[in-house]
């Protein structure tokens, strides 16, 4: 559980995740692997947050879940973006530059 | 829409819960097989792929618990699942349960039953609209309320602006004639506004008009729906029907509605206008004090605003209404609203028992939040095994309040259950004063306060022994270690607590039974062994003629006088101790009042002969009444001790002369008899006027009471008597049996009321509290076995094991005496108004009861202490 290095900003997994999903339909540890490279290792996210986020964009209607059968005869379950998701991606998204720019405006003129 | 999909998806998860878990189980086993397979990758063998994920991630069991905690669901399962290890746990231990649960369900009960009969009187709004609006008004006679007169009520009504109407009444009972079965009921005499004034309208036909309301007019009434129903047979044509009262034919104009409720007179069944005259004779009732007067205050006028206005009106008299100087309003006017007059009389009483309830209901729960902590003691293996495997110690409240509140539900079932039979018994034996009867119930506002009682002691019960018992911990474990005996501190304040609260209790059940033994003790002024009375109430016209009714009172009293057993008997037109009031203004003529404001007025009593001998009130001058003082010799009258000492002090009263109210001539005084307390045992004794009746000509008393003494106890006489006067006429309603002896005694009735009660809640109290003592001692001695066995090896004696466990229960007591005899004196207070004749800090009372409370503490100390000195050290220490 190696949060240490960088904790996520409340809210920010959820962006990640959608983001994420928005290119292609994925099961948990895909999203986690991909969250993480992206990144350059800065985000690790760990497995129990990860499951229950994804529990609850489902709930919330933004993602759609199916399950799949694997190659060694396992269950894996896939994440899909749904409509509503990539609308709430977009206005996340919007949301994000907005924060992040006043932030970056903050910090330029401390300095 | 996501709510919808949050509630659905959660139930699907709380249904199916074995597919949920199955689904999480896949996704994250799958989750750590892509781990491994991708560590896989970078060259590590399966095994130790696997072993690194582990590493990284956690375990498969402990990232499922994560996922599975999520969503709401989960709340309503784990406290499901409390609920049911809960349940578990109180079943394990029945005989623990059982004594919980009926010691909580004691209390709660009792509260309910308490506040069921407090309710309605003190806190619930009148069944009125606007009943915050409702003003009683009275005047002021010798420092005491006193009802209004008619020429009162009509200037008042006239100069008020606070006021938006007002009515007066006043109580009369008439019989319904003309039928197969002549039935006599309560009614009231109402000014035509009365039921305007409280809101109310008929169910069917008319209120009363101010055209009703003139002298002369036709009579009319309105009948109570039980009237209607039982006399009427429900039939909707009764409006308009002419009915005989008292063989006077009355028009029925209304019925009024089934939920009425008739605060000021419960019993009423019918309804008159009272058709007094507007131009005030002075020398009629206009001006006679015996009528109620109600008011209800314009939008927006307050209590302070119509006391200070009527106080006006008092003070400043107006040419345009005379007043008459028995009625001149010189002490103003008494205004209270009408819920907090009708509750004056028992508002004392009232508050006491529900702060005795309180303290009951306090003792009740920390009794078992004491044996919650016991039993705290023995689970603490339980808890620190669920501690060790994770449960967090919020977790681990939780699943303890969850016990206490499952306690205090079942607690609070028990308690309703007896406050459903409780109620009954309180109003069995409830005092006459106490009002709205009929409203005393356990409905909807019982019920919710019971659920507020059980959620408040399920969280007071259960968060000491939460707080303690969640501090379970592996690290801690031993026989003496901090936990516990901060956990014993905690029994033993709150067994010093028990004591204390029983002994305000016990303390007030002493002064109030104190009270009680002295006011029996009053002399009433007459001698009530061996004497019965009975209301005979003349119904019908031909007894307009006042001859009739004396021949008819005469007949009857020689027919009684002849029944076996009976010594003497007599007659009179009130009785002591009846609650009944009739009293009138008295002037001598030899000393006209001082000054007007003097109290002239004294209880008249219409007699016929024998009624002092049967009463047995004493002669202490000159001579008594006799059937010689008949219509045609001189008026004359007795007066009691007070009326001579006050009125006519330093004279001699045989052979003066007095006038009763407007009486035509004058009465000479030929006796004076002893002070006698017509009110209350409680009440000194008021002025009285004897006259006979065939010499009070002003009106002829159609209503008398007999009164006869027998040679044993009157009450198997009853029969016989109720057939003498039958042989007379059989169609006279009889009306209020009782001896003498139960008058005196329902005299007491608002005292006896509360001090049943606090005796019952004493009784409890102590045993609560001794079982307390016990139980915490019996612990202590069970824990400190091997120290006592040790003590005993190494030479205690017997006596001095004994001691020492005595010495650690009575000191608590010690403690808790002194607690308790502090707030005792304090608490007192709130019974001084009930008291009689005891001080509130009555030093009998107050040791008698310490004294009650120690041995019954040295008897719960005893046991255990007992067992302590005969245990068998080798066996204890062997078992070590």
């Amino acid at each position: 559980m190696e949060t240490e290095n960088t904790d996520l900003i409340q809210g920010t997994l959820d962006l990640l995740l959608l983001k994420t999903l928005s290119l292609e339909p994925m099961h948990g540890f895909g999203i986690a692997r991909r969250v993480e490279q992206v990144s350059r290792g800065v985000f690790k996210v760990n497995p129990g947050s990860l499951l229950t986020a994804l529990t609850r964009l489902e709930r919330a209607g933004w993602l759609d879940s199916e399950w799949r059968d694997t190659a060694n005869s396992r269950r894996a379950k896939y994440y899909t973006l749904t409509r509503s998701g990539r609308r709430q991606l977009e206005a996340e998204t919007a949301d994000w530059a907005r924060r992040a720019a006043a932030v970056a405006r903050i910090l330029k003129a401390e300095a | 829409m996501s709510l919808w999909r949050h509630a659905a998806r959660g139930l699907r998860a709380l249904l199916n819960r074995s597919a949920a878990d199955r689904d999480i189980g896949d996704e994250v086993e799958h989750y750590f097989d892509e781990a491994a397979a991708a560590l896989e990758t970078t060259g590590l063998s399966p095994e130790e792929a696997r072993r690194v994920a582990r590493l990284e991630l956690g375990t498969v069991a402990v990232v499922r618990e994560q996922v599975r905690a999520y969503g709401w669901e989960n709340v309503v399962e784990t406290t499901a699942a409390d609920v049911r290890h809960g349940l578990r746990q109180l079943l394990r231990r029945p005989a623990y349960s059982i004594v919980a649960v009926l010691t909580l369900g004691l209390g709660i009960g009792a509260s309910a039953t308490i506040f069921s009969v407090v309710n309605p009187i003190l806190f619930e709004a009148l069944p009125y609209p606007d009943a915050d609006k409702l003003m009683m008004v009275w005047d002021v006679q010798d420092g005491r309320r006193s009802d209004v007169t008619f020429g009162t009520y009509r200037e008042v009504m006239a100069r008020s602006r606070t006021f938006r109407s007002m009515a007066v009444v006043r109580p009369f009972h008439a019989t319904l004639t003309g039928v197969a079965e002549p039935e006599r009921f309560d009614g009231q005499y109402v000014s035509a506004d009365y039921f305007r004034v409280l809101g109310v309208a008929p169910a069917l036909g008319r209120d009363f008009h101010a055209a009703d309301d003139r002298p002369g007019a036709p009579f009319v009434a309105l009948i109570s729906d039980s009237v209607w129903r039982r006399r009427f047979g429900g039939d909707r044509s009764i409006v308009g029907r002419q009915v005989l009262l008292e063989d006077t034919p009355v028009t029925v104009i209304g019925v009024m509605p089934a939920t009425f409720e008739n605060v000021l007179s419960p019993s009423a069944e019918i309804w008159s206008a009272l058709q007094y005259d507007a131009t005030l004779p002075t020398n009629g009732r206009e001006w006679g004090h015996h009528l109620h007067m109600i008011g209800r205050l314009r939008e927006g006028a307050g209590e302070e605003q119509a006391k200070r206005e009527l106080e006006g009106i008092a003070r400043t008299p107006d040419t345009a209404f005379s007043r008459p100087s028995w009625a001149a309003l010189r002490n103003g006017f008494i205004t209270t609203r009408l819920q907090d007059d009708l509750a004056r009389a028992v508002r004392p009483a009232l508050l006491a028992i529900l702060g005795a309830v309180a303290l009951l209901l306090t003792i009740a729960c920390v009794n078992v939040t004491n044996l919650v902590l016991a039993r705290g003691v023995e689970r603490r293996t339980e808890l620190m095994v669920r501690a060790a495997l994770g449960a967090s110690r919020l977790r681990l409240m939780r699943q303890l309040i969850t016990e206490a509140v499952l306690l205090a539900i079942m607690g609070g079932l028990a308690g309703i259950a007896l406050a459903s039979l409780a109620v009954d018994v309180v109003i069995a034996f409830s005092p006459p004063e106490l009002p709205r009867i009929a409203a005393i119930r356990v409905d909807g506002w019982v019920l919710m306060f019971a659920v507020a009682l059980v959620t408040m002691i399920g969280f007071a019960v259960g968060i000491v022994p939460a707080l303690y018992g969640s501090r379970a911990d592996l690290r801690i474990e031993g026989r003496s270690t901090t936990d516990s005996r901060g956990r014993e501190v905690g029994r033993r304040t709150l067994v010093v607590v028990q004591v204390a609260f029983a002994l305000v209790l016990l303390a007030g059940a002493g002064l109030l039974l104190r009270s009680l033994q002295h006011l029996l003790a009053m002399p009433p002024g007459f001698e009530p062994r061996n004497v019965l009375t009975l209301q005979v109430q003349t119904a019908g016209r031909r007894f307009r003629d006042p001859n009739a009714a004396h021949q008819f009172f005469t007949a009857v009293l020689e027919a009684v006088r002849h029944v076996p057993g009976v010594s003497i008997a007599g007659a009179t037109s009130q009785l002591p101790l009846t609650g009944d009031v009739d009293v009138w203004g008295v002037v001598f003529e030899s000393s006209p009042p001082a000054a007007d404001n003097d109290n002239r007025e004294a209880s008249r009593y219409a007699v016929a002969p024998g009624y002092f001998e049967a009463m047995g009130i004493p002669l202490r001058r000159g001579r008594l009444l006799n059937a010689q003082d008949d219509g045609s010799a001189p008026h004359v009258a007795l007066i009691s001790e007070s009326v001579a000492k006050r009125r006519l002090p330093g004279v001699d009263a045989i052979g003066q002369r007095l006038r009763i109210g407007a009486s035509p001539g004058w009465f000479t005084v030929v006796g004076i008899v002893g002070d006698v307390r017509q009110a209350s045992l409680a009440i000194d004794p008021t002025d009285a006027v004897y006259v006979t009746n065939e010499q009070w000509t002003q009106f002829s008393d159609r209503a008398r009471w007999l009164v006869v003494r027998g040679q044993s106890d009157p009450g198997v006489l009853m029969p016989a008597i109720r057939r003498a006067i039958e042989s007379v006429d059989k169609g006279q309603p009889i009306l209020r049996v009782a001896t003498m002896d139960e008058r005196v005694n329902a005299s007491a009735a608002a005292r006896r009321f509360a001090l049943v009660l606090f005796q019952a809640f004493g009784v409890v109290a102590l045993a609560l509290a001794s079982i307390g003592t016990y139980s915490l001692l019996s612990g202590s001695v069970t824990r400190r076995l091997r120290e006592i066995a040790v003590r005993a090896v190494l030479g205690a004696d017997r006596r001095s094991l004994l001691e020492l466990v005595l010495r650690e229960g009575m000191s608590l007591t010690v403690v808790g005496t002194l607690l308790g005899l502090g707030l005792a004196m304090l608490a007192s207070r709130f019974l001084e108004t009930m008291l009689f004749g005891v001080s509130r800090l009555d030093a009998v009372t107050y040791i008698s009861v310490v004294a009650l409370l120690a041995l019954t503490s040295a008897i719960a100390c005893w046991m255990p202490a007992w067992r302590a000195s005969r245990l068998d050290p080798n066996a204890v220490l062997r078992a070590e």
